[in-house]
């Protein structure tokens, strides 16, 4: 009786509902391997979140190609270590050592991916940058005024005349007295949407005009394409305007809403000159890949057009409950709404909108901004969809992908007729996904990738601290196939996918070194030397394989500022050298083919230390190293330098 | 002269002028760290292709680096083969048989000695080795091939003729079947009958 009782005491705790089974496809193997020597398809740009970076990934493989440093320093490169690249990190508070870099955004031509440029933003201390895809560096990073929380950014405009950015948290505006009381944000909180116009050769950023909002938290953000551009949808929640306790007091209305701006609108405002210029300070830093080095400008302006003071900027459509995603289709013609706490995803119709607008079937005004009435709006709703809908994107024959964090699927459903058509579940609890192409005019489909907060038991366990998951799934048929599980770095948050030879054939192999004008560049060995300013000694230096010229300095004093000015004089393809000084206070210097480089070292003590390429670069690497000579302060040891004498 | 002979030795004798443009001999290296290979490429005037990496590896083995101004054939080789040119074409427009028997034989010549120097100059390259090289291989030189393929270390050497090499070959092919056609065949054609 006793076995009896325990044998069927561990079947019932032992059962799990069925159905939650991993239906791996049985091609998957083939589909998702990359054979040694072969290209991947796509390039996955996928956001490296609280690791500040950009993380670069080949689809079907899931291999990891680089890390691309953004907002956060990379010892590894020396980015934001090298003289050159600090002010890159620089902002309106001083150098910024880490932020979180939220999601990525494929530059747009005619609503095509083009291949050109990756944006990003800053989450902590509002920024975007400008990402190249020839040299896969940070060119350019923008800081924004009046904001808090850089959330809902950045979004291309389907030209990229704009790439757009929303506040998270709204806050007292730059230009007023932010001291006040907390409990006072309805009064004094607001938000900004930041367009950002982006030179059309030279991806040269600049703030157009911020539009100053009604204080509410933005979320996301999408333009809008073919017959909806010229507009652009926002969510937002907490509209009940909570300053504490949001879990519960910003959950409290049934809707909130999405934000539907007429950006040409806001542009007839500018040229009508209805924009007000008011003072901000934030910093623009761009880095020129002809002196390889960045330089950090300080902004004191910024052009503001406020909702409270111009009419048809701008209108709210109501959308449940708490909007996550705000997604436009292909067509421009539908907008889903993904409400994090709804049960419906409600889809809503450009055409619908505009026809409301012009017959001002509004319900009331929410600070000033009427709100259009739901039904008006809508176009149709998806029943029953799953739980947590977070975000959506589109493949190109009409069907739309869901994500559901809290009950961890993909929806697979029609655009048109709002039916459900296949669900697979993510392990687990994914965030957002990804569609080749699925936010453009043009999706490629073929895959959607799902990028997941909860790892748990899905790789080998490496203690606390898990990497988050990402899945692979075939979308070429009519269900939605599972083929590949990869582990990612930092947190992605946003993923976007561009194919292979777009980039390719524009990736640079290396830095031409007639084209270097890089200040304390020496263009061969020649040029390479020692100078003394005061206490500021600028070392001249070569390296090729495999030696450093010079390789040999005396005459340097405690007290003294060292700068080794690196110059990689190789022209060929794949052989950086690295440079490492012992002691030094900072990182190593990565130094790619035509490019120069510097390190900053303050000698700490008299004597004898020794440099290195920390790169493997040749067969003779090991022997690729150096002196220099540290005499006490007012020492009279000249200061003299070579390679090639031999000892005494 | 035969009337056919005459208009291939006209072809022949314009397109050895397209040498002067086109790369004339070719040395290409492959190694499994250089799986898109290296080139070096002979014109009649310098030397292009990859000069420059191929310059920063040969330091390792002790080997001089290649640059134009080394060779002083770089600065008569354009004049020598428009002089070929003219010649021929005077050959062919003279049309008796002694002023081609002699632009044929100096054609001849001329390629003759130009590949025994290319020889001369492969072998000096190969053998006057630096003796504080780092790597150095007891025995080993580094030689290669005047055509054909060697391995040398880890690279393998492609020495064959370019484009215009392959064009000069041609004429020359030309030129000697002209020759036997106007010296070889017509003196048999002419035995027979008697």
């Amino acid at each position: 009786m006793i076995v009896l009782g325990l044998v069927a005491g561990m079947m019932i705790t032992g059962c799990k509902p069925k159905g939650v089974g991993s239906a791996v496809d049985a091609d998957a193997a083939k589909k998702a391997y990359v054979a040694p020597g072969k290209y991947d398809e796509f390039y996955n740009f996928v956001s490296g979140g609280f690791s500040g970076q950009l993380t670069v990934y080949g689809l079907p493989s899931g291999r990891l190609f680089r890390i691309i440093p953004v907002f956060s320093q990379d010892p590894t490169t020396g980015w934001g270590y090298s003289e050159e690249t600090k002010p890159m990190l620089n902002t309106s508070h001083g150098y910024v050592p880490w932020d979180d870099y939220h999601h990525p955004e494929l530059s747009q031509t005619n609503g095509e991916v083009d291949g050109r440029w990756v944006f990003g933003n800053a989450n902590n201390t509002p920024r975007v940058a400008r990402i190249s895809l020839k040299s896969f560096r940070t060119e350019e990073i923008l800081e924004l005024p009046n904001s808090g929380g850089n959330h809902s950014s950045p979004f291309a405009t389907e030209n990229t005349e704009y790439i757009v950015a929303g506040t998270r948290f709204s806050v007292p505006m730059d230009d007023q007295n932010g001291d006040v009381a907390i409990n006072s944000y309805k009064d004094n909180f607001r938000g900004s949407l930041s367009f950002i116009s982006v030179g059309k050769e030279d991806g040269k950023l600049a703030i157009a005009f911020q539009i100053r909002t009604p204080g509410v938290n933005f979320d996301l953000a999408r333009a809008g394409k073919a017959k909806s551009h010229g507009w652009f949808f926002f969510s937002c929640y907490n509209t009940e305007q909570a300053n504490t306790l949001l879990e519960v007091n910003a959950s409290q209305k049934d809707k909130d809403f999405i934000l539907a701006v007429n950006w040409k609108k806001a542009e007839e405002y500018v040229k009508a000159g209805k924009g007000k210029k008011l003072p901000a300070k934030y910093a623009h830093n761009t880095y020129n890949e002809k002196t390889h080095s960045a330089v950090s400008v300080m902004e004191n302006e910024v052009l503001v057009l406020d909702t409270r003071e111009l009419k048809d900027l701008c209108y709210f459509i109501p959308c449940p409950k708490s909007p996550h995603g705000c997604d436009v289709n292909p067509t421009g013609e539908y907008i889903v709404g993904s409400g994090k706490l709804a049960a419906v995803l409600p889809v809503f119709s450009f055409d619908k909108i505009q026809a409301a607008i012009a017959s001002k079937a509004f319900d009331g005004s929410f600070d000033g901004i009427p709100i259009i009435k739901y039904e008006a709006a809508l176009y149709g709703e998806v029943k029953k969809p799953g739980l947590g809908p977070l975000h959506t994107e589109f493949d190109a024959n009409g069907n739309a992908y869901t994500s559901f964090f809290v009950s961890s699927e993909i929806v697979k459903w029609n655009v048109k007729d709002l039916k459900i058509l296949d669900r697979v579940p993510t392990y687990y609890s994914i965030g957002h996904l990804c569609v080749p192409g699925g936010n453009t005019r043009k999706p490629f489909g073929k895959y959607v990738i799902a990028y997941n907060k909860i790892t748990k038991d899905r790789y080998l366990p490496t203690g606390p601290e898990l990497t988050q998951s990402a899945q692979l799934y075939d979308i070429s048929g009519d269900k939605m196939q599972l083929i590949l599980d990869f582990p990612t770095t930092g947190e992605p948050h946003y993923a976007q996918a561009c194919p292979a030879d777009l980039i390719t054939k524009n990736s640079l192999k290396i830095y031409k070194l007639e084209e270097n004008k890089h200040p304390y560049a020496a263009h061969g060995e020649k040029e390479a030397k020692v100078e003394r300013q005061g206490n500021k000694v600028h070392i001249y230096m070569t390296s090729i394989r495999s030696h450093f010229v010079p390789d040999n300095i005396e005459g340097v004093r405690m007290g003294d500022e060292v700068y080794f000015h690196v110059t990689n004089l190789e022209q060929d393809w794949d052989v950086p050298h690295g440079f490492a000084v012992k002691g030094a206070n900072n990182a190593e210097l990565l130094i790619m083919p035509g490019e120069t480089q510097t390190l900053k070292w303050v000698p700490d003590k008299v004597g004898v230390q020794p440099f290195y390429c920390t790169d493997f670069c040749s067969a003779l690497h090991q022997e690729m190293q150096g002196y220099l000579r540290v005499s006490p302060a007012g020492s009279n040891v000249p200061l003299t330098w070579h390679t090639g004498t031999v000892s005494k | 002269m035969k009337k056919s002979n005459k208009i291939l030795v006209l072809i022949a004798s314009l397109s050895i002028l397209a040498t002067i443009f086109l790369p004339f001999w070719k040395i290409d290296l492959w190694a499994p760290q250089y799986p898109e290979g290296l080139g070096l490429k002979i014109y009649t005037n310098r030397l292009g292709g990859d000069v420059d990496v191929i310059n920063g590896l040969n330091h390792y083995i002790g080997m001089r680096t290649l640059h134009t101004n080394d060779f002083w054939e770089f600065k008569i080789l354009n004049a020598i083969i428009i002089g070929f040119s003219i010649l021929g074409v005077l050959a062919a427009l003279i049309r008796k048989k002694i002023p081609f028997l002699f632009f044929y034989s100096m054609f001849i010549l001329f390629a003759i000695l130009a590949l025994y120097d290319f020889w001369r100059w492969e072998y000096d390259y190969g053998h006057n080795l630096d003796s504080s090289a780092p790597i150095q291989v007891p025995g080993m030189a580094y030689q290669p091939p005047l055509i054909g393929y060697k391995q040398l270390l880890n690279f393998g050497a492609y020495s064959f003729p370019d484009s215009g090499g392959l064009i000069f070959i041609g004429a020359a092919v030309i030129f000697t079947w002209v020759f036997i056609s106007e010296f070889i065949l017509k003196k048999k054609a002419i035995k027979n009958e008697k």
